[in-house]
C-alpha cells in the first residue's frame, strides 16, 4: 500500500453525454436460448447466476429458442402484440393532448411496453398489481377501457378518481391495479403485505409489484425483499431497469457495481434477468415466477433490462442529457417491432395485417379520445363537482371539513361559486 | 446588481458560496449534470466540478444521511429534495438525527446542512408536487424553517442559511420561481422583470435569518404571510383598498415576534395567510404568538386564511389555493368586528 496516497471520491457519469455518439458495445448480452430453466423449487444461491445474466427467447432470425420458450398460440401472442399496440398508440395521443393543453402532464412508456403487456398477460384474474407510472399497459392488457383512462387524465367529469389525481396515476379496483402514489417506491413494499394477506386467508391469488432502476434506491425496495424473504410472501417483484430516472443514468442506482437483480441474492430472493425488449422472455420468466409464488415456494425479483425510448414525462427533455441517437441505438430493439417480425416468421401475421392494425387502433384511440373530450378536459371542462373535493378524506366527511366545504361556496346542492378568478 | 428571478437568485446565492467556501458542495436528485428539474442548480457542476455538484440516488433519506455525515466531518453540505412532497423518506434523518445532534452530544457535533425544497401549489401538481409542509419543520426543536418571497430575500436568506450551523430547512414557492404571483390565474402571469425585489447584487450578501420584513405598511390591520401568499395578500390589500399592514416572515423557525408583536399592537387586528392545511398548520403557533403578545391590543379575533383540510386536488387547484377573494373576507371581517 502506497502511504502516501489519498483518498479520492468518486462521482459515477455516465458513458456519454449529449453531443457524443452512444455506445452500448460494453453491454454482455448473451444469446437468445442460451440461459438455462432452472426447476421453480431453486434456490436463490443455487440459481444466483441467473442474476447476472439475460434471459432471452426470441433471436436473430426471430425464432423463439431454448428453454424459456414454450408452446404458446399465435391468437395469445396476438393478443399481446394488440395489446402493446394499443399502449403505444393510446400513449401517442395523450402525449399530444397534453401538448394542446387538454391535460397538465403526461407520461408515455414507449419501449417498455413488452414489460407491462407480457407481465399482465402471464399472471390471473384476480392476481393483484403494485404498478408505478409507467405500467398502463397492465391496465391496457387486461382490456380495462382506455376511455376511462382517458377520464382520469382529463380530470373530466367522468373521472372515477374525481379529478383529485395528476394524470396518469391510475386506479382501478376491478383491474386488481392498486391506486398509484405520486412518491416512489412505496409501493413495492405494500405488495408484500398484500401477498402475505392472501396467503393468511389461504387463497389463491398472488401479487406482483413494479419499480424503476432509479427507485430501487429508496428503502421501501429494501424493506419489500427483506419481508418478502422472510415470510415466503407470495409476489413477483419487478425492477423495470429503462436505463434513465429523468436525468441520471442506471449507474447513479448502483447499477454499473452489479445488476439490479443481483440486489435479491442477498436476501434469499431468487433472482431473474430479462430482456425486458423480449415479450416471449419476460412472458415466460413472470410465468417462472407465478408459479414459483403459487406454489408457496416464495418471492422472486426479476429485473427487466430495457429502455426509456421517449421523455421522463412532459415536463422533461432528454436531449439535455443524453446522447441524441441514444435510443436508436439500444441493442435490444422495440418490443412490438420484434414480436411482430416473429409472428410474421412463424407465418401467423403480415406486414399488412400489421399496418391495417395499426391503422384500426390509432382509428380506435381516435375516436375514443372524441368521447372522452365529450366529457371533459383539464382546460375546458366539464370536470367533476368540486364540492367533492372534500369527500373522502375521511369516511365520514368531519365537522370541521363541513364547515370549510360551506366556507368555499360549495354546499352540495347550491350554486357553486366559480373559482377564485375563473 | 443584476435583474434575476427566483432561480437565478437561488443559483447566485449557491455559486457564491461555493466560490467562497470549499466545504460546500451541493448534491441531490438531478441536481448535477442536469442542474435540477427546475434549473435551480443549472451550471454549478460545470463550474465547480462533479466532486463538488453531483447526482444522487433517489433517496431523500440517504440523502439528508449524507449530509449529517459530512457536516459531522466538516463540510457544510446543500441538498436539494426534489419536491418538499418528497421529502417524508428523511424525516427520520432530519427529526431523530440533523435537528437533535447537537443537543445529544452536548454540542460536540451538529449538522450546518442546508435542505432545499420546492414547496406550494399553483402549478397544475396534484396532491404530491404541491404540499406546504412547513408545520412539520416548525414543530421541531433544532431546525430551522425559511420561505423566501422574491429573488432578493431568496440570495440573501439562502446565503445565511448556508452559513448557519445549524440544519436549516429552506422552502422554495416553486409558483414564484419565474414570477410574483398574486393568485389570479386568469391574469396573465408575470415575470419578475422590472419587480424591484428581483434587482439582486451579484455578490455575496445575507438577509438575516429570523427576521421578518414589512413588505406594506399599514395601519387598520396586520396581516402575516409567507412564500406566494406574501403577493397574494398584496393584491388581496390593494383590490379591497384596506390600509394593512403586510408582513413577509420569511424565517418561521425562529420567527420575528418583535415585529409581528409591534404590528398588531398598533393595528389591533390581524390575519394570518398560508398555503398549508389549516388544522395544526403554522397558522395556530401565530395566532397564539399573537394573543400571547397582543391579547389587550386586540380588537377582533384573529382570522385565519389557509388550504382546505383536504389534499391539494389536481383539477380544483383554483377552489383549494387561498386566493385574495378569501384573503380580503378575512380582513373585511377583522375591520368590521
Ligand atoms: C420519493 C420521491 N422522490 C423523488 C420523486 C421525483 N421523481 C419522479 S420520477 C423520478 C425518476 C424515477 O426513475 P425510475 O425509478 O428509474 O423510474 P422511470 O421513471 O425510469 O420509470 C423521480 C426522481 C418522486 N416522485 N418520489
Ligand atoms: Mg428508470
Amino acid at each position: 500500500m502506497d502511504r502516501d496516497q489519498v483518498l479520492q471520491l468518486h462521482i459515477p457519469e455516465p458513458k456519454h453525454r449529449p453531443g457524443e455518439l452512444a455506445d452500448f458495445s460494453h453491454l454482455r448480452l448473451p444469446l437468445a436460448g442460451e440461459i438455462r430453466r432452472p426447476p421453480i423449487a431453486a434456490s436463490a444461491y443455487e440459481i444466483r447466476d441467473l442474476a447476472y445474466e439475460l434471459i432471452r427467447v426470441l433471436d436473430d432470425e426471430d425464432r423463439a429458442v431454448g428453454p424459456w420458450a414454450q408452446p404458446l398460440e399465435p391468437a395469445f401472442l396476438l393478443r399481446g402484440l394488440r395489446a402493446m399496440m394499443l399502449t403505444r398508440a393510446y400513449d401517442e395521443r395523450m402525449f399530444r393532448a397534453q401538448r394542446q393543453g387538454k391535460t397538465s402532464f403526461y407520461m408515455k412508456c414507449t419501449g417498455e411496453e413488452a414489460v407491462a403487456v407480457a407481465q399482465a398477460c402471464a399472471f390471473e384474474c384476480g392476481d393483484m398489481f403494485f404498478p408505478t407510472y409507467r405500467q398502463q399497459g397492465l391496465l391496457i392488457a387486461r382490456d380495462w377501457p382506455i376511455l376511462d383512462m382517458m377520464c382520469q387524465v382529463y380530470s373530466n367529469s367522468a373521472d372515477r378518481l374525481k379529478g383529485r389525481q395528476m394524470p396518469v396515476f391510475y386506479s382501478s379496483r376491478e383491474a386488481g391495479f392498486f391506486s398509484i402514489s405520486g412518491n416512489l417506491g412505496t409501493q413495492f413494499s405494500q405488495a408484500v403485505g398484500w401477498a402475505m394477506a392472501s396467503a393468511y386467508r389461504h387463497d389463491r391469488h398472488i401479487a406482483s409489484a413494479w419499480i424503476g432502476d432509479g427507485a430501487t434506491a429508496e428503502p421501501d425496495f429494501h424493506y419489500a425483499l427483506t419481508l418478502a424473504a422472510v415470510y415466503h410472501a407470495p409476489v413477483v417483484l419487478n425492477v423495470v431497469n429503462n436505463q434513465w430516472a429523468i436525468s441520471c443514468y442506471q449507474g447513479m442506482a448502483g447499477g454499473d457495481e452489479s445488476t439490479f437483480a443481483s440486489r435479491g441474492i442477498g436476501y434469499g430472493v431468487p433472482a431473474l434477468r430479462v430482456d425486458g425488449n423480449d415479450f416471449l422472455a419476460v412472458y415466460a420468466a413472470t410465468r417462472w415466477a407465478a408459479e414459483r409464488a403459487r406454489s408457496n415456494l416464495g418471492p422472486t425479483l426479476i429485473e427487466h433490462f430495457t429502455y426509456r425510448a421517449a421523455a421522463h414525462s412532459t415536463s422533461d427533455d432528454p436531449g439535455r442529457y443524453r446522447p441524441q441517437d441514444e435510443s436508436a441505438k439500444w441493442p435490444l430493439g422495440d418490443p412490438i417491432e420484434r414480436l411482430k417480425r416473429h409472428l410474421v416468421a412463424i407465418g401467423a401475421w403480415s406486414d399488412a395485417q400489421h399496418a391495417a392494425l395499426v391503422a384500426e387502433l390509432d382509428e380506435t384511440v381516435r375516436e375514443t379520445g372524441r368521447r372522452a373530450e365529450a366529457l371533459g378536459t383539464l382546460n375546458a371542462g366539464p370536470l367533476p363537482d368540486p364540492a367533492s373535493m372534500f369527500e373522502d378524506v375521511y369516511k365520514e366527511m368531519q365537522p370541521h371539513l363541513k364547515r370549510q366545504r360551506r366556507e368555499a361556496g360549495l354546499e352540495p346542492g347550491g350554486t357553486p361559486r366559480p373559482a377564485e378568478g375563473a | 446588481m443584476a435583474a434575476m428571478n427566483m432561480v437565478q437568485a437561488l443559483n447566485s446565492a449557491m455559486d457564491v458560496m461555493l466560490g467562497r467556501d470549499p466545504d460546500v458542495l451541493i448534491f441531490g436528485e438531478d441536481v448535477g449534470y442536469f442542474g435540477g428539474v427546475f434549473r435551480v442548480t443549472d451550471g454549478l457542476q460545470k463550474k465547480y466540478g462533479r466532486e463538488r455538484v453531483f447526482d444522487t440516488p433517489i433517496t431523500e433519506g440517504g440523502i439528508v444521511a449524507l449530509a449529517v455525515g459530512m457536516g459531522a466531518y466538516g463540510l457544510r453540505p446543500i441538498v436539494e429534495i426534489q419536491f418538499a412532497d418528497y421529502i417524508y423518506p428523511a424525516m427520520d434523518q432530519l427529526i431523530s438525527e440533523a435537528a437533535r445532534l447537537r443537543y445529544r452530544s452536548g454540542a460536540e457535533w451538529f449538522a450546518p446542512m442546508t435542505v432545499r425544497a420546492p414547496c406550494g401549489g399553483g402549478i397544475f401538481g396534484g396532491q404530491t408536487h404541491s404540499q406546504s409542509p412547513e408545520a412539520l419543520f416548525t414543530h421541531v426543536s433544532g431546525l430551522k424553517t425559511v420561505i423566501p418571497s422574491n429573488p432578493y430575500d431568496a440570495k440573501g436568506l439562502l446565503i445565511s442559511a448556508i452559513e448557519d450551523d445549524d440544519p436549516v430547512v429552506f422552502l422554495e414557492p416553486k409558483r414564484l420561481y419565474n414570477g410574483p404571483f398574486g393568485g389570479r390565474p386568469d391574469q396573465p402571469a408575470k415575470s419578475w422583470a422590472g419587480h424591484p425585489d428581483a434587482e439582486v447584487p451579484l455578490e455575496h450578501y445575507r438577509v438575516p435569518l429570523g427576521k421578518a420584513n414589512i413588505v406594506r405598511a399599514g395601519q387598520a390591520a396586520t396581516v402575516l404571510a409567507y412564500g406566494t401568499m406574501v403577493h397574494v395578500a398584496l393584491a388581496a390589500v390593494a383590490e379591497c383598498g384596506i390600509d394593512a399592514e403586510v408582513i413577509d416572515l420569511r424565517t418561521l423557525s425562529p420567527v420575528d415576534v418583535e415585529t409581528i408583536a409591534a404590528s398588531v399592537d398598533k393595528t389591533g387586528r390581524c390575519v394570518i395567510v398560508h398555503e398549508a392545511t389549516r388544522f395544526s398548520g403554522y397558522g395556530g403557533e401565530l395566532c397564539a404568538l399573537v394573543q400571547e403578545h397582543c391579547f389587550y391590543r386586540l380588537e377582533a379575533p384573529i382570522e385565519r386564511v389557509a388550504g382546505w383540510d383536504t389534499p391539494y386536488p389536481h383539477a380544483f387547484e383554483w377552489q383549494y389555493f387561498p386566493g385574495p377573494d378569501r384573503v380580503v373576507q378575512a380582513l373585511r371581517r377583522v375591520v368590521e368586528a
